[in-house]
């Protein structure tokens, strides 16, 4: 890619024209402030650290299946204060269940669909040069970059990783051994990278957008996107606040988070600073106060999670379906209304909690009117699909997956949201099946048919279609068999966490087979992944080489040389139309793109 | 490659970029202080007893007639250059720059009487707060400092170059430091007074 980023014939006319810009190795493939080459990077990045915690996940899946066994081939690796004999320490696995949640929600997914796609794709479809402010586009990716790095180094600190779940709920997170203190310092630098990055989104996407192209001509992609930058400029900043807080707690000794008289292992929790070392925590503080806080971030989050990946499945299903959109007006106007509702559902993750029952009804109805919007969008595009003479392209497939995945996820979800039955539900494995199939057989096969789609524009290479078709084929059938006996299991009353993965409770007896087919369908996950890693790297290579609309597509990025050159368009993009003209009446050719003047 | 509406404004939107980034980035740092102003609210409500007259009233006083005079001297520092007038500018911007140093001092004193008695945010919730949003506040007073140094030293240069964008630049500086201030007026009653 390296390569023909520079010197690809159809980019030679602006190289030449801008040759006194030639910018040096650094400036152009590490510090750039090109939209196209950040959004590589992010996707990259984002890609890799998907690899890292889903390898950590693997780990875990072992010690599900067979706990107490060593670990095979690497278990010698970790050393005698994670592995002793190779054998997983029940601190290490919370470790690796912490840092899993953290690292696949904030620096994979996330990073991946809104740093990666949404900075490649955006101004494209926009048709704008760059990014508004691309030097702050930049510094989003660096301090990207420094929170990832931050939270890797932590598994090799004293006391290894933080192990207190994703959520990092005091008082534990605040009195365990260990390195909260970094997890705190890396979500600070995540969070400074989402807040650069969404002001950015947003500007651009009011500020930008080509000639012509008024808000209803936006690509459904471009809707996601811009919504979705709302809630990371919104609702991460009180995260940022409750992070302090909780910093402030391991660091300076405050209680912001421990109740008074706190009592743990028989004895009362001393203040965890240096400077007031022993004397007595002050108190005062509030646990709830955290949960609060982080979910006011964290419900947005997982919308934020999800928007992205239908604005990517969209922009797939119009291309092969060769139909418009169904209900673009009702998908635009349900995408801001769940955008809106996002910020007022949050404590239906705290029906536990004891915060009372008009707190549980005034949140469950505020769910049950927040799944109003996600149906809509869902069954818009069902309805794309009827009558469509479908390509099954290998992004399609993915995209037309999604829609089931995403089906089951969001109607697990809805006895979650009812205070009763989440009673009998919380904390088991059944929540762990419901948001993995939002997230994973949802938004990453959304994400990967997202690679798949656009890799031709950022490359000018198509990705290989038979290694496309074992890679999903392969793993709609693993990650079924991981994340569908979870709701048996959940069912049943197995309990999340469970270092043993359930086996010393009698009631999960008759469950616990489960694991070893989840355990190994995990392992069969990772093996078709390798399909894709291959076909990755080889098309950059030796991929077939195509022009610049291959999929016969009708927004704006497919105006653009493939890959497109610094500054994106060789002539002004106008947009004559809406986004998805795809088989017009009377047209000569079954799609009529955006960027395609009327004809006189 | 010129990205387009940096200075000038878009016709249908009226915005330059940079007006609607740096409004944007207020709202989120709206946010930032409004989930502390409401830990605050929460902690308070649940606390049996809150204590009162723990800190300088005086100087709390001192420093917001401080920070509002150098919320003016900010706005002065604007329109001296939209009316051309760069030795005023000038003198305007190094008197804000001034001002908030000032501020920073008083509290300086005000947080090392705290710590002389070892009353640091470990001793109560109600210093646990107040040490966190005072001090947080600082940190963006800061922030604002080395904007202003910046563009009292390297950053003005461009006002040779290119007027226009300089004159933005400080319009956005004003904005960030309006709000820095308004921040600090919320604060004073909140902690020194109720």
């Amino acid at each position: 890619m390296d390569k023909s980023a520079t010197h690809h014939p159809t980019v030679a006319h602006p190289h030449v024209e801008h040759a006194h810009e030639e910018l040096g190795f650094w400036r152009t493939y590490v510090f750039s402030v090109d939209h196209k080459w950040i959004g590589i990077q992010y996707a990259v990045t984002g890609l890799l650290f998907l690899l890292f915690g889903f390898t950590l996940m693997m780990l875990m899946r072992w010690q599900l299946a067979y706990p107490g066994r060593p670990i095979p081939l690497i278990g010698g690796l970790f050393g005698q204060d994670k592995a002793p004999g190779g054998i997983m320490l029940p601190e290490f696995y919370n470790q690796l269940g912490a840092m899993h949640g953290t690292i696949m929600v904030f620096m994979g997914v996330v990073p991946l669909a809104v740093g990666g796609f949404g900075n490649f794709v955006l101004p494209l479809q926009i048709g704008a040069p760059d990014m508004a402010f691309p030097k702050i586009n930049m510094m989003s990716y660096w301090a990207y970059f420094l929170g990832g790095v931050t939270m890797l180094a932590s598994f090799f600190m004293p006391g290894g990783a933080a192990q207190s779940g994703w959520t990092s709920y005091p008082p534990l997170s605040v009195i365990n051994q260990g390195q909260q203190t970094m997890w705190l310092i890396g979500m600070m630098f995540l969070i400074t990278s989402s807040l650069l990055g969404s002001l950015n989104f947003i500007t651009t996407t009011v500020q930008l957008r080509a000639k012509g192209l008024s808000w209803m001509r936006l690509p459904f992609f471009v809707w996601a996107q811009f919504v979705t930058s709302f809630l990371l400029l919104l609702a991460f900043p009180p995260l940022e606040a409750a992070g302090i807080l909780q910093l402030m707690d391991k660091v300076a000794g405050t209680s912001f988070f421990m109740p008074s008289g706190l009592v743990v292992s028989n004895r009362i929790v001393t203040s965890m600073t240096g400077i007031a070392q022993g004397s007595v925590a002050s108190g005062g503080g509030n646990p709830l106060l955290w949960q609060h806080l982080f979910w006011f971030l964290a419900h947005p989050e997982v919308y934020v999670l999800i928007l992205p990946a239908m604005g990517i499945v969209s922009e797939i299903i119009a291309n092969n379906t060769r139909k418009p959109l169904w209900g673009y007006r009702a998908l635009v106007y349900s995408l801001v209304f769940l955008g809106f509702m996002s910020f007022i559902v949050w404590a239906h993750h705290m029906f536990m909690t004891g915060m009372g029952t008009t707190m549980s009804a005034f949140f469950q109805t505020t769910t049950m009117i927040i799944s109003i919007p996600s149906v809509v969008i869902l069954t818009a595009l069902l309805m794309s699909l009827v009558g469509a003479s479908i390509r099954f392209t290998t992004p399609m497939l993915f995209a037309l997956a999604f829609l089931p995945m995403f089906g089951i996820g969001g109607l697990t979800g809805l006895p979650l949201g009812l205070a009763p039955s989440d009673i009998h539900l919380h904390d088991t494995y059944y929540v762990i099946g419901h948001f993995h199939y939002v997230v994973a057989p949802g938004t990453i096969f959304a994400l990967f048919g997202g690679v798949y789609y656009w890799f031709p524009k950022a490359t000018g290479r198509k990705m290989n279609d038979l290694l496309g078709q074992l890679h999903f084929w392969g793993s709609l059938v693993a990650i079924n068999l991981v994340f569908f006996p979870m709701f048996i299991e959940g069912l049943a009353g197995m309990n999340r966490r469970m270092y043993d993965g359930g086996a010393q409770f009698a009631h999960t007896k008759s469950v616990l087979y489960w694991n070893v087919v989840q355990g190994y369908a995990a392992w069969a996950l990772g093996l078709f992944q390798l399909f894709f890693i291959v076909n990755f790297f080889m098309s950059i290579k030796w991929g077939k080489a195509v022009d610049r609309n291959p999929w016969e597509a009708t927004t704006l990025e497919w105006a653009a040389p493939s890959p497109p050159p610094h500054g994106n368009f060789l002539t002004e993009p106008i947009a004559y139309r809406a986004p998805y003209e795809y088989s017009v009446p009377g047209a000569a050719k079954d799609f009529t793109p955006q960027f395609e003047p009327e004809r006189a | 490659m010129n990205i387009p509406y940096t200075v000038e404004e878009r016709p249908d939107t009226g915005l330059a970029n940079g007006k609607l980034g740096i409004w944007l980035f207020l709202a989120s740092e709206v946010m930032l202080f409004g989930a502390l102003f409401s830990t605050y609210i929460i902690l308070r409500v649940g606390a049996t007893e809150w204590p009162h007259g723990e800190l300088n009233i005086p100087l709390g006083a001192i420093n917001t007639v401080i920070l509002i005079s150098s919320s003016v001297t900010m706005v002065m520092a604007w329109a001296s250059l939209k009316m051309n007038e760069w030795g005023k500018h000038r003198l305007y911007l190094l008197a804000t720059f001034v001002l908030a140093a000032v501020f920073l001092v008083n509290k300086y004193f005000e947080y090392s009487a705290h710590f002389a008695t070892g009353e640091g945010p470990w001793h109560s919730t109600f210093l646990a707060i107040y040490f966190t949003m005072t001090g947080l506040h600082g940190l963006h007073i800061l922030g604002g400092m080395i904007v202003m140094a910046y563009f009292l030293g390297p950053g003005a240069k461009l006002w040779k170059t290119n007027p226009d964008q300089f004159a933005n630049r400080i319009e956005y500086t004003g904005l960030y430091w309006h709000f820095v201030d308004l921040v600090w007026i919320f604060l004073f009653p909140v902690l020194y007074l109720l």
